[in-house]
């Protein structure tokens, strides 16, 4: 019988390894899907996971795209793999995702249409302060009143998004729209808008926020106290309040940084990519980045990686959708097998899997 | 096609195959893509849609190439999906949800030989962006006809989606025209805000049939509402909306707005194909067949199905226009003189309802 | 009666559009009782509307069609069961795999039933009973889910209260290291306690697919699954008030509808926001009170349990 022994400390060997593993798994599992869906599934997996890199035809094109897609859900898995660390539980980015949005977006707007150079600035302050008080909601309830801050911060999600469907219902929404719910396209109001710095490679104020955020991350996490008691109090509550971290302290950090970094992150896609303030802006960034910070294991190097990963799987699924005509719920299940392995696989760099001699109950 | 002068071209982020440069000369090859909001699935508006895109294939056979890509949010990701049709050799695009249509105006720019075809919108900031859109409020008209004929309760509902021009649009075709019949007809119209909820449609309609109302005209695009109906055992109907539904015939569906696609798609595939393309707005009804009035079954009496059909006949014609006067709004101002008939731009800009229906259009 | 809606009418239509949220919410109660988060359950309901749907399709009957709902609703449980049970996978992420997985593999699966209207589930027949003015309209005029799904929560509600597997699992949600140390078998019981809550989502799934809407569509349940998440919440791990909280959701969503068809003129978003504000002001108070044993949430919920030896 086999059984599991925990691991001192987390295995180096098998913390690289088993990234590779769960994607070799996959490509297992989703060609077996694919095959049986009537498709070659060697091409399948080529065109999900070569050709948005290497294709001659798309590649110039989606590499960059990569950075597009991948920037808001690291900026967003940073700022909760914190909190994570700690302890403190923000499942609600998504709802600090869209007040992020909908805060700069609404400074942006109120100018319009004139041209500051302090404009975009502001909308970025804002877009940070959306995300941060709505994270702070939640974590004034558990300091004052020890709410669980899952359970609030997963309800502000939908409060937020009814108040996005209100927002482009009415007070944002174009006056020159026809009547259709959704504000001006922010990327023809120059002053408001977050374009493309360089042409063809698809880096925006957002993504290099992530990776400011990353490098950051990693430097609080290795060198700061700061980062050391967010880790202190995750591994031994006790002991953290004994080297004299303040829990009430920590959580509202924690939360804020986290609200704070959504918010921006929300900011950066309705001034940049998607342009406008619409009823399904969202479309689940903030899901998809808890799903990120845990495959990044909490890592700041770990969730760059990670955030480019489910990258490649969209842009490539969608490439596989449509030059194989693969339907789009196939991708999602493939997307949600390659969680599964990489969740599954884990379990290998933290215990040993021995063989007991004797029957053991677990 | 030649790989390396793709790869060049597109690192310029300029068109694809030089056979599309002068679309005056025509083409032996067309690949013509197509961008779904929803599922091809969701037998409705995505769903006609893809038929379009099928009868495209049926019609010129090899010399086309069919791509499509569904369940595409707007936004971002719209942007990226048209980038890599494009870069993928696709020489017209349909992009088929109003939501598309910055993202669709900003690819045009970037790929000047490539024509674009925007549904439902107003933009065409380029010589190579074209839109479409069907006059759906001439087959409100005959739905209004039957559901004035038919209520007992004299109380008729609508479901509505959005408050925009297109959907304010059809509640007045449909309310004067059952008024018309029925001048003790009331209308009441539950706005959903969505397109496609089964669900929240299915309340919708059980919102409506519990406060009275005998006959449900939608427009979202599930079969939902009709379920709902169907549990009433024939006191309630409706109709079928985007697709024919017929799964619900003979009761409630007693007829259906279809959006037939296929003639506009194979007209602008067909001029791609023999150089005759030329940049249009195209806003088609029921004379081009754009618009259809599914089989009016017989839970209608013959003589008002008669009537249903002739005023069908009327619009296909040209000889009757839904919006002719007179007409007043609902706060009582006139709108459309004795004999006028209502300019393509006071309907493109619909935000009043007609005078008789209560409520408001929410803002 | 109040701005021409009929209450009757108004409550028998909020008891059949809460029965999905209360059957999964149900189920999750209990998951959460033993100390699981699971956050998969809009993929678990999912999964339940197009397996309840196909079977009942293919076999012509609404009884298995449920059948086949709670199994593919349990077979899904099973996925997240094993990757945080047995693989001590973090259960917040494994939920969100569920969700996205549950929503393309159903898509999937459901592709050649779309636009195919499942066999009836008939009403209970009451006889005379159903004519009686009010009551009658509001109790005696549904189909037997409707009434499962109250019996559900009744059950649940004294298996939890006043059995000794009630006792076991809340023993193992409140601390599963004593739980283990008094020799109850910590994993074999959150193993069930999932499976259950999987197969009561896939039940709720499908009764979308089968009664509410009948008819499968992708992403039919839309959301329903995590306002059950919220109704747990609501609800502090009671299934009394679980069944509240669910006519509270259910009975907005409802009214709103019902008031514009009257003709009100009604701000809906914000009607629409409504229960989920009063379920953080319930938090608050609850929490606030005296201190964390008034909350009620279970003191393990969302860790692991690895039994170190």
């Amino acid at each position: 019988m086999l059984r599991l022994e925990k691991r001192p400390s987390p295995s180096r060997f098998w913390q690289g390894a088993t990234p590779v593993l769960a994607v070799v798994l996959t490509m297992i599992a989703g060609g077996l899907m694919f095959a049986a869906l009537g498709k070659n599934p060697f091409e399948a997996i080529r065109t999900i996971f070569w050709d948005p890199l290497f294709n001659a035809q798309f590649a110039s094109y989606s590499r960059p795209q990569l950075l597009v897609k991948a920037g808001p859900l690291i900026l967003i898995a940073i700022g909760l793999s914190l909190g994570f660390r700690a302890g403190i539980w923000n499942i609600g980015a998504e709802g600090q995702y869209i007040m992020g949005a909908l805060f700069g977006a609404g400074v942006g707007l109120a100018f319009y249409p004139a041209d500051h150079w302090f404009i975009f600035p502001l909308m970025v302050v804002a877009g940070a302060f959306g995300g941060w008080i709505w994270a702070m909601i939640p974590a004034v309830l558990k300091t004052k009143f020890n709410t669980n801050e899952i359970l609030v911060s997963l309800l502000m999600v939908y409060i937020a998004q009814n108040f996005l469907s209100s927002m482009s219902l009415g007070l944002l929404r174009n006056p020159e729209g026809g009547g259709f719910p959704g504000s001006r396209n922010l990327s023809q109001y120059p002053a408001a808008s977050n374009p493309e710095l360089i042409a063809g490679t698809g880096l925006h104020w957002g993504v290099i926020a992530a990776f400011m955020a990353v490098i950051a991350a990693y430097i609080l996490l290795q060198r700061h106290i700061l980062g050391f008691h967010i880790k202190l109090a995750g591994q031994a509550p006790r002991a953290a309040r004994y080297a004299g971290v303040n829990p009430t302290g920590l959580v509202v950090l924690c939360m804020g940084i986290s609200g704070a970094l959504a918010g921006l992150a929300g900011l950066f896609e309705v001034s940049g990519p998607a342009g406008q303030i619409s009823i399904d802006f969202n479309v689940g960034y903030g899901f998809t980045a808890i799903i990120v910070a845990f495959l990044g294991r909490l890592n700041p190097i770990g969730i760059l990686l990670a955030g480019l990963l489910m990258a490649l799987t969209y842009i490539g699924g969608e490439l596989a959708q449509f030059m194989l005509g693969l339907p789009a719920a196939a991708i999602q299940a493939f997307q949600g097998m390659l969680l599964f392995f990489l969740l599954a696989v884990d379990l290998l760099s933290n215990y040993r899997i021995r063989f007991a001699t004797k029957k053991e109950a677990l | 096609m030649n790989r390396r002068t793709l790869l060049a071209t597109a690192a310029l982020g300029l068109g694809l195959a030089f056979g599309t440069a002068a679309s005056a000369q025509g083409m032996d090859k067309v690949k013509a893509c197509f961008v779904y909001v929803g599922p091809i699935g969701d037998l409705g508006w995505t769903y006609q849609h893809h038929q379009g895109a099928l009868a495209v294939q049926e019609e010129f056979g090899d010399k086309v190439e069919i791509a499509y890509q569904e369940n595409v949010p707007e936004g971002a990701d719209a942007e990226r999906v048209l980038t890599q049709m494009a870069l993928s050799g696709c020489n017209i695009i349909f992009t088929t949800s109003f939501g598309y249509m910055d993202p669709t105006n900003n690819v045009a720019a970037k790929f000047p030989d490539i024509k674009f075809e925007h549904a439902t919108g107003y933009k065409r900031e380029h010589p190579n962006v074209s839109t479409y859109n069907a006059r759906f409020y001439e087959g409100r008209a005959v739905q209004g006809h039957i559901a004035g004929k038919m209520t007992k309760t004299n109380k008729i509902g609508y479901i509505g989606s959005f408050p925009i021009p297109e959907v304010v649009m059809g509640i007045n075709s449909y309310y004067l025209h059952a008024k018309k019949v029925n001048p003790d007809v009331e209308l009441s119209v539950v706005w959903a805000f969505t397109w496609f909820d089964p669900a929240k449609e299915a309340d919708s309609a059980k919102a409506l049939i519990d406060q009275g109302v005998d006959v449900i005209a939608a427009h979202t695009d599930s079969t939902a509402p009709l379920a709902e109906a169907a549990k009433t055992n024939g006191a309630v109907i409706g109709f079928g909306q985007a697709s024919d539904m017929a799964d619900y015939k003979p009761s409630p569906r007693v007829a259906s707005i279809i959006d037939n696609w296929n003639p506009y798609y194979i007209k602008r595939v067909g001029a791609l194909l023999d150089g005759t393309y030329e940049q249009i707005d195209s806003w088609a009804g029921i004379p081009e067949g754009e618009v259809e009035i599914g089989e009016i079954t017989d839970a209608v009496p013959a003589d008002v199905k008669a009537e249903a059909e002739a005023m069908r006949d009327a619009i296909a014609a040209g000889s009757y226009h839904p919006f002719t006067g007179p007409i007043n709004k609902q706060d009582g101002s006139a709108w459309l003189a004795e004999g006028a008939v209502a300019p393509d731009g006071d309907l493109l800009g619909m935000n009043f309802f007609v005078e008789g229906i209560t409520g408001d259009i929410p803002k | 009666m109040f701005g021409g809606i009929d209450p009757a009418l108004l409550i028998s239509a909020l008891m059949v559009a809460s029965v999905p949220i209360i059957l999964a919410a149900i189920g999750e109660l209990v998951v959460e009782r033993a100390g699981v988060l699971n956050l998969g359950v809009e993929g678990m309901m999912i999964m339940g509307a197009v397996c309840g749907f196909i079977v009942s399709v293919q076999s012509g009957s609404a009884v298995l069609g449920f059948v086949g709902g709670a199994l593919g609703g349990a077979a899904m449980a099973l996925i997240f069961g094993v990757l945080t049970q047995f693989l001590l996978a973090n259960q917040v992420a494994s939920g969100l795999a569920l969700t996205l997985f549950g929503l393309g593999l159903s898509s999937l699966m459901g592709q050649s039933f779309v636009g195919i209207r499942p066999p009836a589930t008939g009403a209970v027949p009451f006889g005379p009973l159903a004519d009686i003015p009010f009551f009658g309209r509001v109790l005696f005029s549904h189909d037997w889910v409707v009434y499962l799904s109250i019996a559900s929560v009744a059950a649940t509600w004294w298996m939890l209260k006043a059995t000794r597997t009630g006792l076991i699992l809340r023993a193992v949600g409140e601390s599963h290291d004593a739980a283990h140390a008094l020799g109850y078998k910590v994993r074999r019981i959150r193993m069930l306690a999932i499976l259950f809550g999987g197969a009561m989502a896939g039940l709720g799934g499908a009764y979308i697919s089968m009664v509410r809407v009948p008819q499968w569509t992708d992403g039919i349940t839309s959301g329903a699954g995590w306002i059950a998440l919220a109704i747990v919440v609501f609800a502090a791990w009671r299934p009394w008030r679980a069944l509240v909280g669910a006519y509270l959701f259910g009975g907005i969503s409802v009214l709103q509808l019902n008031l514009q068809a009257a003709g009100a003129r009604i701000p809906v978003e914000y009607l629409s926001m409504s229960p989920y504000l009063i379920t953080i002001l319930v938090l608050v108070i609850m929490s606030s009170g005296k201190g964390k044993a008034a909350l009620n949430a279970p003191a393990s919920l969302g860790q692991n349990f690895h039994a170190s030896r």
